[in-house]
């Protein structure tokens, strides 16, 4: 059975959604990441700073995630979610620390560290949670009469857990090019200090990862001798990576952000041609998992047609409303 | 000892569910509260709106990051914990709440950083504009919300083929008959609890004699807008009754703890439903009254909860309860609101001590109005979680074990006790320092 159109459409907007989650969430909660490993009060006020008119807006784009495979494919989000009980409650917690941090924080005093490392720590544990989700998909998940026929503790795996250290790697990497984007002065030598670190330890997991993926699944390598062209985004990868060893090494500030875009980009492609059509693989398809035409069709005209243009305006609008340096915060 | 899954994973949907609602009712409320505010302001020039506005911009900002967070817990409880739910209904719960998300999405966390931090990037006009979009956004995404949990309560609009549950008649799905009363009804109770929030932070400086200016302007406007709104949230009330008498009988015998069916229907006013006993002790009845509540006319039949199988009962005290509670809060706003626009119009508000600590100590009558009323749609519904189509125990996630739910139980509880009450704390500070407090350090240092 092929997939409709409309299927396709709203695949693709998943698809799209979940790259810009991973690039901007990715880039605040990387800047978490990197809050919670220095003590210097002026650094992470200036890190909260630079990330406090985006974070919310770019969490939401998770839950465009969830509501749009909740609507279009509702097999894959309950599969998804049943198999992930445990790593959901994680991200969760994660998401709530971090996220009441940036209205606590300066409201007290004494709860302040706490607050902050519930910020760290809640930003470290949400990638983590996610990249191990990103690994437990890549293994397979069994699925019986559409729903998750697995353990609750199946994701408790080697690879998962590897993808997972990969993630809050690739996030925090996202982060310290946004801080010297967005910082000057004292700041932005210490992001660019830690970018050759971040991404070395990036290359070096994700070499592990595609070499164990190779070695354990049959189906992507049949899909990789299929799809040689798809080779194509592995080596922009490779190429984005020595852009962001170039822009650090000459000091030129959007160079090292936009490479790590282009990066996560080309990481993005990469395991579309390997699992392309599975949504969840080796089980359900995008034909398998669509919902019935009345609800995309439903969805479209609403939704696909005017809501995600001016998503798309918006967006764009308010990181141009504070485009430029940070300086004393937008307050 | 044998772990319920099915009886935690409802314990964690109501727990989780009964403290996002707080927010997200609080925000609707507050958001409309500040665009009229802020009109007003652009209107009349005058500063002291600027004032109040800047000062409930900061209430709104940490119930509007609360609302968020546990907002997206919500998103993915159906996923998690009802499994078969999210599957046999996605064809049409998806779209609802996906349309909720967008809508959130688009009017909220793009306007709304525009709100918080764009004052001086943008003009009056386009501030004001920004303002009205956080509101509709709010209130676009109770509507789904509500379009959502309306077709829960009262199927309408789908076909079933082949035993899939699919989509029909989406203009009748959102907006049917049930969503045309309840949507209005929930729309009320945020605009009316932010209402009685601010009735009370303004009688609570008048009490201690501190931000009299800012005090007049949220008492005068609040007891204004509350003893307006109030007499509308009656009729959407009756009418939402109404709905429930129609089509869900079984819900309706429950609220009424009417045991056997009556005619004349007596109405219970008080008592204490005995669930096994099948009966109400220390009743205060009325006779005939049953059947005018829900009739018009003095001697109809009312069904009592014999009419239906056992197993299709829902349980009766918490919806009773829940019910009167929830009207007993209505008519704390409406004495409080009426009562306190004659003493405005008497001139002698400011000066009846006792009248202002009722209305401060009146605060939390809308939480507690919409907290109570939920709980008597969503108890009242059991056993089916939607209504005639799909059991709340066949709609749990199959994978799930006892010990998973009570692992996430036990860390919803826990964060939450962390993070619920220093949140409330947070807020509450803000509310006593007032607005003529000294400078908030701007956000982030």
């Amino acid at each position: 059975m092929d997939a409709s159109n409309l299927a396709l459409f709203w695949a693709g907007v998943v698809a799209l959604s979940i790259l810009i989650y991973v690039v901007l969430d990715g880039f605040d909660l990387g800047v978490g990441v990197l809050f919670g490993t220095t003590d210097d009060e002026s650094h992470r006020a200036a890190m909260m700073n630079s990330i406090a008119p985006f974070w919310d807006g770019n969490e939401t784009w998770l839950v465009m995630i969830g509501v749009c495979l909740f609507a279009a494919f509702p097999v894959v989000y309950t599969v998804f979610l049943g198999a992930f009980y445990v790593p959901v409650l994680l991200l969760m917690v994660g998401l709530i620390f971090r996220g009441v941090a940036f209205e606590y924080r300066d409201r007290s005093e004494r709860m302040r560290p706490v607050w902050d490392f519930g910020f760290s720590a809640g930003s470290t544990m949400v990638g983590f949670v996610q990249g191990a989700a990103i690994g437990g998909v890549m293994l397979g998940l069994p699925v019986h009469d559409g729903q998750f026929a697995g353990g609750s503790t199946q994701w408790l795996a080697p690879f998962p857990l590897l993808t997972g250290v990969g993630l809050v790697l690739g996030y925090s990497l996202l982060g310290a090019g946004w801080l010297v984007l967005k910082s000057e002065g004292e700041l932005r030598d210490w992001a660019y200090a830690r970018i050759p670190w971040l991404a070395g330890g990036v290359l070096a997991v994700l070499g592990i990862a595609a070499f164990l993926t190779l070695d354990y699944s049959e189906i992507a390598k049949g899909h990789w001798s299929e799809r040689r062209w798809g080779l194509v985004f592995p080596a922009i990868g490779a190429l984005a990576l020595i852009g962001v060893a170039v822009g650090t090494r000459r000091r030129h500030d959007v160079l090292p952000f936009a490479m790590t875009v282009l990066f996560v980009v080309a990481s993005f492609a990469t395991l579309a041609v390997m699992f392309w059509p599975y949504m969840i693989p080796y089980s359900i398809t995008i034909a398998s998992a669509a919902a019935p035409e009345a609800s995309l069709s439903f969805l479209f005209y609403g939704a696909g047609l005017f809501v995600l243009p001016v998503i798309a305006v918006y967006t764009f609008r308010v990181y141009w409303l504070f485009r430029g340096k940070v300086t004393k915060g937008y307050g | 000892m044998d772990l319920d899954p099915l009886l935690l994973s409802r314990i964690q949907f109501a727990f989780v569910v009964s403290f996002h609602i707080i927010f997200p009712a609080f925000t609707i409320g507050i958001a409309a509260w500040l665009a009229t505010i802020e009109g007003a302001r652009l209107v009349t020039g005058d500063e002291l709106y600027r004032r109040v506005f800047d000062f409930w911009l900061k209430v709104f900002s940490v119930s509007f990051g609360m609302g968020v967070v546990t907002g997206i817990v919500m998103a993915f409880q159906f996923g998690t914990n009802w499994g078969v739910l999210s599957l046999r209904m996605g064809s049409i719960q998806g779209p609802l709440l996906g349309y909720e998300g967008f809508t959130a999405f688009m009017l909220e966390a793009t306007f709304f950083g525009v709100m918080l931090f764009g004052r001086d990037r943008v003009s009056p006009r386009a501030y004001l504009f920004a303002c009205c979009m956080v509101s509709l956004g709010t209130m676009f995404s109770s509507f789904w919300i509500l379009a959502n949990n309306s077709w829960m309560q009262v199927p309408v609009g789908h076909a079933i083929v082949d035993g899939r549950i699919v989509p029909a008649d989406w203009w009748t799905i959102t907006t049917g008959p049930i969503q045309r009363v309840r949507w209005p009804h929930m729309l009320l109770a945020a605009f009316l609890t932010t209402g009685m929030c601010v009735i009370a932070t303004g009688a609570w400086y008048a009490l201690r004699r501190v931000h009299l200016p800012e005090s007049r302007v949220m008492l005068n406007w609040g007891l204004a807008l509350v003893a307006a709104l109030i007499p509308f949230q009656l009729v959407a009330g009756h009418l939402t009754g109404g709905y429930v008498h129609d089509h869900q009988p079984a819900k309706f015998a429950a609220i009424e703890a009417r045991w056997t069916s009556q005619q004349p229907a007596t109405e219970v006013l008080l008592a204490i439903p005995d669930q096994t006993l099948e009966r109400n002790r220390f009743a205060v009845e009325v006779p005939k009254l049953g059947s005018f509540i829900a009739t018009g006319t003095w001697d109809s039949r009312e069904a009592g909860l014999d009419d239906f199988a056992p197993r299709d009962r829902p349980p009766v005290p918490i919806p009773f309860f829940a019910f009167r509670i929830m009207v007993g809060a209505g008519l704390v706003m409406l004495a409080i609101s009426w009562f306190g626009n004659v003493l405005r119009l008497r001139g002698t508000l400011e000066t009846t001590r006792w009248f202002l600590w009722c209305a401060y100590l009146s605060f939390p009558s809308g939480f507690v109005a919409i907290i109570a009323g939920w709980l008597t749609a969503e108890v009242g519904r059991q056993p089916w979680v939607v209504y005639g189509l799909l059991r709340t125990e066949d709609a749990i996630t199959p994978s799930l074990t006892g010990g998973d739910v009570l692992l996430s139980l036990t860390g919803y509880v826990l964060v939450y006790s962390v993070v619920i009450p220093f949140g409330v704390y947070y807020i509450y500070k803000l509310l006593r320092d007032g607005p003529a407090a000294k400078e908030e350090r701007p956000r982030g240092r």
